[in-house]
C-alpha cells in the first residue's frame, strides 16, 4: 500500500459532500434548493463563486428541470452533479428514469427525508427506496466520512465505460447532513488521478445521432436486457473501485457490503443507512455480554449484493432487518429483499420497522429487539411505535 | 433519374431550396412540420443540436433504427425541453463549442405541461433558441385541447368547441424581457428565415413561435396548409411580428394590417375548417372582436 497523506478535518455532511464534489471538477451542476439538502447547495455556489470551482451552476425552477438540465449536460460530455431529497426527488423521478433509461451518467446526493403527507422534515428512507426500480446505481452512507468517500467513487462507477449508470449516494437528512463529524480528506491530486476527466459524449456533429428515440417492443426488451447486464457487472466494477479507493485512502472501504462480527454469528442486524453505527454499538455491547451477534450493512442497495449477502450469512441462525420504509401490503423493503435472497436458506428473518418520519432511534432500540428474539420470541414484522 | 429527365419547376426547386430533413420521415399528408425543420436546418447549419420533447416530432423522428435528421437530436421528456437545452447548451459553451442548440416544442410542451422550464430557462437568460411549432392541441395523442387551442375550436375534448381563449404565449415571453421573441408562418418561409438568422446572430434565450397548421387536428384537405396558414395571417388572426431587445415591430404583410379594413374577416379563416365549423355566428362575432382587441393592443406596442 502506498503512503497516505492525511488531512483530518471535521465537516457536516452537507459540506463534505460539496467538497468531494468540488474535487471531482464537474462542469455543470443544477440545484434547486430543498431543506435538509440547502446548505450544500450554498457551499457549491460559494465555491463557484470563488472561483474554486470551475463549472456552471444552473439555478433551475425546480427539482424536475435540475435532473433534466445536469442531464442535457451529461448528454453533451460533463460530469455532472445534483442533489436533493424527498418532495424534490419525487418531483424529479420522471426525469430519474428518463436518465436511467439512457443510461447516462449523473451522480444525485439524496439527503434522505421523510415523505409528505403529513409534512415532515425529518429522516426516513421512503423517499430513496422509491426510487428502486429505475436503473440507477444507489448507495447508502453510514457517517459523514461514507457520504465523502462514496461521493468520489459515484463519479467513478457512474462514468465507467463498463457500467455508465447514473448514482444516487443516499445519506440520512439532518443525521448526516447536519452534524458534524471528522472527516479525513484526500489531496486534490490524489482526487484528479482516482478521477480522471470524462471524455465521452454523445454529441458529435460528424456523426449525429438521436439520443432517446422511440423503441419498438423487440428493441425496447433488448435495451432493459442490456441494462440489467450493465447492472450485474457493476457489482464487479464498484468493489474493483473500493479495492483501489481503500489503497489512496488507506481506510477499508468494503464494496457491495460490510460485514461487523459476522463470523461467528447466530444473530445478525441488517441495516443500510445511518442507524448503522446505532448497529453497531449495539453488537459492541451484546458481544461484551457474550452474546453471539454481528451486523450486515448493505452498502450498496442496487443493484441488490444477494450473492454477498447470501455468502456472508453462511451459518447464522436468523438476522433481524431494520427497515426506514415501508411497502404496504408486504413489508419493510430490505426485509422483504432479503427474505427473497434467503429463500429455502432456513435463516429466519424478523423485520423492524422503525424511524419512520424521524422517530428517534438509539442503540438501546436495536438491543431491545435483539434480546427479544435471542429469547425466543417470533415475529415476522414489528413497529417500533412506543 | 438522370438530370434531363427531371422537370424544370423540380431542378429549380433543388436549387433554391436544398433539402435539410430527408424525406421518408413519418409526418402526416400535408403536415408542415418536416419543411419547418428543414427550413430551419438551412438557416441553423449543421453544427446544430435539438432538443424534442414529447410531440408529433417525436414520431416524425423516427426510432432507435434510424432518424431523417442530420443533426443530432436529444428527445426530451414532455415538462423537460427548456432544461435539457440548458444543460446542453452550458456543457458546450464549456466545451468551447461553437454550437447551436434549438428547442423544437408543441404547444403542449410549451404553453401547458413545459411552462414552468420554458420561464425559468427564460428569466435565467439560457443561451438557446426556442421553437414553438404550433398546431393548436394535443396532435401526437390525437387532437385533444391545449391552452393554445383558440376560442370555438372543437377538439376531442371540447366535443362542443373551446370555451376559452388562446394563451397568448408569445406575448408572455415578451414581457421576460428576452433578447428575441418572434411569430412565423410556414406560409411566409422567408420571413421565418430571416427570423431565424437573427435569432441564430444573437446571444440569450430567443423565442419563435410557428404557426403550424395540422390537416387532421384542424379538419381541413391536406393540400390546404399554406392556404390556412396564409388567411392566419391575413385575418390577423396570426399577426407576424418581432420584439427586438424589447422593441416591437410587426413585419411583412402584418405592418398593413394596423389598420382594420386591410384585415380579411376572420370567417374566411374559420371557415376553412372543419374544427370550426360549429360555431354560432354569435360565436364568430366573440372571436373577431378577440382578434380586434389584440391589435388594439398591437397598436400600443407599435406606438411605444
Amino acid at each position: 500500500m502506498m503512503t497516505v497523506t492525511k488531512h483530518v478535518t471535521a465537516m457536516v455532511g452537507n459540506h463534505a459532500v460539496a467538497y468531494a464534489v468540488k474535487q471531482a471538477k464537474p462542469q455543470v451542476l443544477a440545484v434547486f434548493p430543498i431543506t435538509p439538502q440547502t446548505t450544500m447547495l450554498e457551499k457549491l455556489a460559494e465555491y463557484i463563486e470563488k472561483g474554486e470551482l470551475k463549472a456552471e451552476l444552473i439555478k433551475v425552477e425546480g427539482e424536475h428541470s435540475a435532473l433534466a438540465a445536469v442531464y442535457g449536460a451529461a448528454v453533451a460530455g460533463a460530469r455532472v452533479f445534483t442533489a436533493t431529497s424527498s418532495q424534490g426527488l419525487l418531483y424529479m423521478t420522471e426525469m430519474i428514469y428518463w436518465a436511467g433509461g439512457e443510461r447516462v451518467p449523473i451522480v444525485n446526493a439524496v439527503a434522505t427525508r421523510a415523505l409528505a403527507e403529513p409534512w415532515s422534515i425529518w429522516d426516513d428512507h421512503q423517499d430513496f427506496f422509491s426510487k428502486r426500480d429505475a436503473s440507477w446505481i444507489m448507495m447508502m452512507a453510514e457517517n459523514v466520512q461514507e457520504a465523502y468517500d462514496m461521493t468520489l467513487q459515484a463519479f467513478r462507477i457512474s462514468e465507467d465505460k463498463r457500467v455508465l449508470l447514473p448514482v444516487m449516494m443516499g445519506f440520512d437528512g439532518f443525521i448526516l447532513t447536519h452534524t458534524m463529524e471528522r472527516l479525513e480528506i484526500l489531496e486534490d491530486e490524489i482526487v484528479n488521478k482516482f478521477i480522471p476527466p470524462r471524455e465521452f459524449n454523445l454529441i458529435d456533429f460528424n456523426d449525429p445521432v438521436n439520443v432517446g428515440p422511440i423503441a419498438a417492443p423487440d428493441d425496447y426488451m433488448r435495451i432493459k436486457f442490456e441494462t440489467m447486464k450493465a447492472m450485474e457487472g457493476s457489482k464487479e466494477v464498484i468493489e474493483e473501485i473500493s479495492k483501489e479507493y481503500e489503497e489512496i485512502s488507506g481506510r477499508k472501504q468494503f464494496g457491495l457490503i460490510e460485514c461487523y462480527m459476522c463470523d461467528d454469528a447466530e444473530y445478525v442486524f441488517v441495516t443500510a443507512g445511518a442507524w448503522t453505527g446505532d448497529a453497531r454499538e449495539a453488537v459492541r455491547r451484546m458481544r461484551s455480554q457474550g452474546k453471539k451477534v454481528g451486523l450486515l450493512k448493505i452498502r450498496v442497495v442496487r443493484p441488490f449484493p444477494k450473492e454477498r449477502i447470501k455468502d456472508s450469512l453462511k451459518g447464522v441462525h436468523g438476522v433481524v432487518v431494520f427497515d426506514r420504509e415501508y411497502s404496504y401490503g408486504i413489508g419493510g423493503i430490505l426485509a422483504t429483499e432479503i427474505k427473497a435472497t434467503l429463500y429455502n436458506s432456513g435463516i429466519d428473518v424478523y423485520s423492524v420497522i422503525a424511524g419512520i418520519g424521524g422517530k428517534d432511534v438509539r442503540p438501546l432500540h436495536f438491543q431491545k429487539v435483539m434480546e427479544d428474539v435471542l429469547n425466543g420470541h417470533k415475529f415476522d414484522e414489528r413497529w417500533l411505535n412506543e | 433519374m438522370s438530370e434531363e429527365l427531371i422537370p424544370e419547376y423540380i431542378k429549380q426547386k433543388k436549387v433554391i431550396r436544398q433539402q435539410y430533413f430527408f424525406r421518408g420521415n413519418a409526418a402526416c399528408p400535408g403536415c408542415p412540420i418536416p419543411k419547418e425543420l428543414d427550413l430551419l436546418l438551412e438557416v441553423m447549419g449543421k453544427k446544430t443540436v435539438l432538443v424534442v420533447p414529447a410531440s408529433c416530432s417525436t414520431v416524425i423522428m423516427g426510432d432507435i433504427k434510424g432518424s431523417p435528421s442530420p443533426v443530432p437530436v436529444v428527445h426530451s421528456a414532455f415538462a423537460s425541453a427548456a432544461a435539457i437545452a440548458s444543460g446542453l447548451s452550458r456543457q458546450l459553451r464549456m466545451r468551447g463549442e461553437d454550437a447551436k442548440v434549438v428547442v423544437w416544442a408543441g404547444d403542449g410542451a410549451t404553453g401547458d405541461i413545459g411552462f414552468a422550464a420554458v420561464s425559468g430557462a427564460a428569466e435565467r437568460n439560457e443561451d438557446i433558441i426556442y421553437v414553438c411549432y404550433d398546431n393548436e392541441a394535443f396532435m401526437n395523442t390525437g387532437i385533444q385541447r391545449s391552452s393554445l387551442t383558440p376560442f370555438g375550436a372543437w377538439t376531442t375534448t371540447t366535443p362542443a368547441g373551446k370555451r376559452e381563449f388562446k394563451k397568448p404565449v408569445p406575448f408572455i415571453m415578451m414581457e421576460h424581457k428576452i433578447p428575441y421573441v418572434a411569430t412565423a408562418s410556414i406560409a411566409y418561409p422567408f420571413d421565418y428565415q430571416a427570423k431565424l438568422r437573427k435569432a441564430k446572430d444573437m446571444q440569450g434565450f430567443r423565442y419563435i413561435h410557428l404557426l403550424s397548421p395540422c390537416p387532421p387536428g384542424w379538419r381541413f384537405d391536406s393540400s390546404l396548409t399554406i392556404e390556412v396558414a396564409k388567411l392566419a395571417v391575413e385575418t390577423g388572426v396570426w399577426p407576424l411580428f418581432e420584439v427586438v431587445n424589447g422593441e416591437f415591430s410587426l413585419t411583412g404583410i402584418s405592418k398593413t394590417l394596423l389598420d382594420k379594413s386591410k384585415r380579411k374577416p376572420v370567417e374566411e379563416y374559420l371557415k376553412l375548417q372543419g374544427r370550426f365549423a360549429k360555431m354560432s355566428e354569435e360565436e364568430i362575432k366573440v372571436f373577431q372582436e378577440a382578434v380586434d382587441s389584440m391589435w388594439e393592443y398591437i397598436k400600443d406596442l407599435v406606438k411605444r
